[in-house]
């Protein structure tokens, strides 16, 4: 009785998806469906030249480029972004004393109440503050960018899929829609001419739509002057912040690699024992293979 | 978790007897079992260490205060590790009644001058929690029972602290804490 | 438990005599995982997985109980407090990667103890309450994943939330009242994520009681083995202590550096960069997709798209549960004399060419966005995976010859029984 009933429900199923199948396919055959003209133009993300130090199960942090990338998040990206999640203490770990954090986080405004009135006032910033959004809220935030909020960056490399170099190609990939082509060899503005980017919007291939709200932030080399005498390429800016921001996104990335090794080792060790005591306990009852 | 022992019983396997009567097999099977013990021991660590403070608390453990606008005479609190810090800028009366009590006569013998800083001994720093039971003690605002000893008065049980903030009657067993501070101009750094 | 030959638990000294007498649990031990409890000696590395399941779950339990410790279930400050996890807790990091890859482990480990019982056919008599506590885990455990899936309060969190809560409202007339009273709102916030942590915290000691029953109902005929042949004398098994507790013991180990690898060196890669957005409800993420331990039913839900006599959304809720709970009626429906797909030839091709791939096909389909040729291509798996559990399977089994199979596990291990040879019972057994 049961197996009636199942094979009675089993094949309703099978008759309404293949109902939803044959119609499906009708539509397909009939109705083709195209992706958007400016598919064939979005690229992906690539690792800057000679890669990133932290990447791969070695890696380690390159502590001058993460003081750079600071450097050109404070000067370019912060006049929009904030680090919600990252507090100034933290750039003790980018190799800053105690003191020069503490001067360094004074050198930031961040929100704060008068003392005397209670009313909203800024103060300089302290090391438990963390890096402040120039904006009082997300509704001033759009109306002072075209509508288009400013993420916070703190996780920004762990939210987009390949994020640190998502990152880097995105800040060193702004292009002209005019003369930008494909693999192909078509012109974006000849093939794809409804998504030329409108007024307030930018041409960027690595962006998901390739219609980018945000100006392209660097423009001209040496738009920031590095102190350690490394020359300020756009390239070189980009790769910089998109490591900076990488550090930001999971300050303890280095530690936990570096615990994973030990932890792999006595791991497989306590595994090779594991396995010869196996052995010695069924030495006695394993029968000789047959075949 | 269950890896293997070396329980000589439950086997039915043929082992090689050593001279000196231990079994060969003993060896492997005492080693992968002691490994599996160190490993679930490491991994306790962390699951301990997560409950002692975190980043974000300790670096909170410090405060900073201007104390350069307290007159004398006046008293404020302060927060220091999410716990009262009582500030006061003792008068001369109050340092002279302070120095007049004899030590010896003391549960908690200790002199105004060991609980201030040199070039500062009108400055009195002090957690404000009872040493009985961690109440906070009365007298730090203005109009609040000062006790009878013009200090510090807790009310939950009765401790009366001086002007120096020793304990002079009640259950309290010392005097209220003195946190580790530096002074330097009008800034008090505590912690 | 009721073979006449297992080793009776013998207190040595005081201490144990003590116990024995006023609460046994030392004896309860030793005939469940001990050297009480007689196993089949044949047993493959595929029997495992029972007791990697158990690791998962006691591993899942205390991450997770760590984790309730810092975590703070507020619509406004859940996503800050698990990066203040992430960032501050002490080892934080390692209690939030390996609880969120744990979830994946479990399920990995707990899909390959399944397919195992499918094609050992396990669920057989005398194992059928086995089987159903089983699925029954099986369902808390989804239960339990989606809801702490939310717990993050991410894109995918938000997200995720409305859209499988979404589907009671395809149930006709309660189906809208049914979704607003389970969010307690018309979108997920502050109610329901409370309640999700709630039940996200109860149900694993639910799954846990329910795990504890498993055990129970499976020490009664014992466990199977891959001839599916039942033990007949002492020297078909072993007992459990200390030849499974080795052999589980090195399983572990293996288990652990694959875990380890992805916890230190891959943590994110089974997860979705759109949970580490805030939660937005005024943005949908371009491609929601659940856990990758969903996607087989998250294609079976989507395949279905035209509505024939009932909505298309309806057919596709009914499908995905009904993808389940099939599994309920197994034992009834696999009526076949032979249990092991090792002597069952047709059981077998359909197992290996038909339920596997099509097990594979809409893993990757329900990962893949929703356009053609993924949808056709689900459609396709739908349709066999009904067909081959529900149509299939009872009319192979009623119609199949089994291939000559061990008189007992003895002689499948060793080559010979001497009972066999000796022809108390030659014929080839059929269970």
């Amino acid at each position: 009785m049961i197996r009636l009933v199942g094979i009675l429900i089993g094949l309703g199923f099978t008759l309404v998806v293949l109902v939803s199948f044959g119609a499906g396919a009708y539509t397909a055959a009939t109705e083709p469906t195209e992706k958007p003209a400016y598919y064939s133009f979005k690229q992906h993300p690539e690792a800057p030249e000679g890669g990133f130090q932290f990447a791969g199960a070695m890696g380690t942090w390159d502590i001058a480029q993460l003081q750079r990338g600071y450097q050109v998040y404070k000067e370019v990206c912060a006049a929009c972004h904030s680090l919600n999640y990252v507090a100034f203490r933290n750039l003790e770990q980018l190799g800053y004393s105690e003191a020069q954090v503490k001067a360094e986080a004074a050198t930031w405004t961040v929100p704060g109440i008068n003392p005397d009135t209670g009313e909203a006032a800024t103060r300089p910033g302290l090391p438990t503050d963390s890096f402040p959004s120039p904006y009082p809220n997300a509704i001033a935030a759009a109306a002072a960018n075209n509508n288009a909020i400013p993420p916070d960056l703190s996780l920004i490399t762990k939210a987009r899929e390949d994020g640190s170099n998502y990152v880097y190609s995105l800040l060193s990939g702004y292009d002209d829609p005019q003369t930008f082509t494909n693999e192909a060899g078509e012109v974006f503005a000849e093939t794809a001419p409804d998504y030329v980017p409108g007024v307030g919007l930018h041409f960027n291939p690595y962006f998901s739509n390739i219609n980018l709200a945000m100006a392209p932030p660097l423009v001209v080399d040496n738009q920031v002057t590095y102190s350690d005498g490394t020359s300020a390429t756009v390239e070189q800016m980009s790769a910089d912040v998109a490591a900076f921001l990488t550090w930001t996104a999971e300050p303890s990335m280095i530690a936990r690699k570096q615990t994973g090794w030990w932890v792999l080792a006595f791991t497989l060790f306590a595994t090779i024992l594991a396995w010869f005591a196996k052995k010695q306990v069924w030495s006695g009852v394993k029968p000789k293979r047959k075949d | 978790m269950a890896t293997t022992t070396s329980n000589p019983e439950a086997s039915v396997a043929a082992d090689a007897v050593g001279e000196d009567g231990v079994r060969r097999r003993d060896f492997i099977e005492i080693a992968a079992v002691s490994a599996a013990g160190i490993g679930g021991l490491i991994m306790v660590y962390p699951l301990v260490s997560q409950m002692a403070p975190s980043a974000d608390v300790l670096a909170e453990s410090t405060t900073e205060l201007d104390i350069g606008s307290i007159e004398t005479g006046q008293a404020i609190k302060a927060v220091f590790r999410k716990q009262p810090v009582f500030i006061r800028r003792l008068t001369p009366e109050e340092i002279a009644a302070a120095d007049a009590v004899s030590t010896d006569s003391l549960r908690d013998p200790q002199t105004l001058a060991e609980r201030t800083q040199e070039g500062h001994e009108d400055v009195l720093v002090v957690m404000g929690v009872c040493t009985h039971l961690g109440c906070v003690p009365l007298g730090a605002a203005e109009g609040e029972d000062k006790g009878e000893f013009g200090g510090y008065f807790c009310p939950c049980h009765g401790s009366h602290y001086d002007t120096a903030a020793r304990i002079r009657k009640g259950p309290a067993p010392t005097n209220l804490a003195v946190p580790e501070y530096t002074i330097t101009d009008t800034t008090l750094v505590i912690g | 438990m009721s073979f006449p030959w297992a080793k009776e638990y013998e207190p040595k000294n005081d201490l144990t005599k003590f116990l024995d007498e006023k609460l046994p649990l030392p004896r309860f031990v030793y005939n469940a995982v001990g050297a009480g409890y007689p196993v089949p000696r044949n047993l493959s590395y595929f029997w495992n997985f029972g007791v990697l399941a158990g690791f998962c779950l006691m591993l899942q339990i205390v991450t997770g109980v760590v984790l309730a410790m810092h975590y703070a279930a507020n619509a406004d400050i859940a996503f800050s407090s698990v990066e203040h996890i992430m960032r501050d807790v002490n080892w934080g990091w390692l209690m939030r990667y390996a609880h969120a890859n744990g979830a994946s482990f479990f399920f990995l480990v707990i899909y390959i103890h399944i397919f195992r019982g499918f094609f050992y056919a396990s669920y057989k008599p005398p194992r059928e309450m086995i089987w159903l506590l089983g699925v029954t885990i099986f369902l808390l455990m989804m239960a339990t994943a989606f809801m702490g899936y939310v717990l993050p309060w991410g894109q995918m969190s938000f997200w995720g939330a409305k859209v499988i809560t979404g589907l009671f409202g395809a149930i006709p007339l309660v189906g809208e009242p049914l979704q607003v009273w389970l969010l307690g709102g018309y979108a997920p916030d502050n109610a329901a994520l409370n309640r999700f942590f709630s039940l996200h915290f109860l149900l694993p000691f639910v799954i846990a009681g329910c795990v504890i029953l498993h055990i129970w109902a499976l020490h009664i005929p014992g466990s199977s083995n891959p001839t599916g042949v039942e033990i007949k004398q002492e020297s078909d098994t072993l007992p459990f202590h200390p030849y499974y507790t080795a052999k589980d013991g090195f399983g572990l180990g293996v288990f652990l550096l694959l875990f380890f690898s992805f916890v230190f060196f891959l943590p994110n890669v089974l997860g979705h960069p759109d949970n580490y957005i805030p939660a937005n409800p005024l943005s949908t993420p371009a491609h929601i997709v659940p856990e990758w331990y969903f996607y087989p039913f998250y294609a079976i839900l989507r395949a279905f798209t035209f509505d024939f006599i009932l909505p298309a959304k309806l057919w596709g809720v009914l499908a995905m549960f009904a993808s389940i709970l099939v599994w309920f009626f197994l034992p009834w429906l696999d009526k076949g004399p032979v249990r092991s797909g090792h002597y069952r030839p047709l059981f077998r091709k359909f197992f290996w060419f038909g339920l596997i791939p099509c097990m594979a096909f809409l893993f990757f389909l329900g990962g893949a966005p929703a356009e053609e040729p993924y949808v056709m291509m689900s459609q396709l798996a739908t349709a066999y995976y009904f067909l081959h559990f529900l149509v299939i399977l009872p009319i192979i089994s009623s119609i199949e010859r089994p291939e000559p199979m061990p008189y007992s596990i003895t002689e499948a291990v060793l080559g010979s029984d001497k009972k066999a040879v000796l022809g108390e019972n030659a014929e080839p057994v059929a269970v």
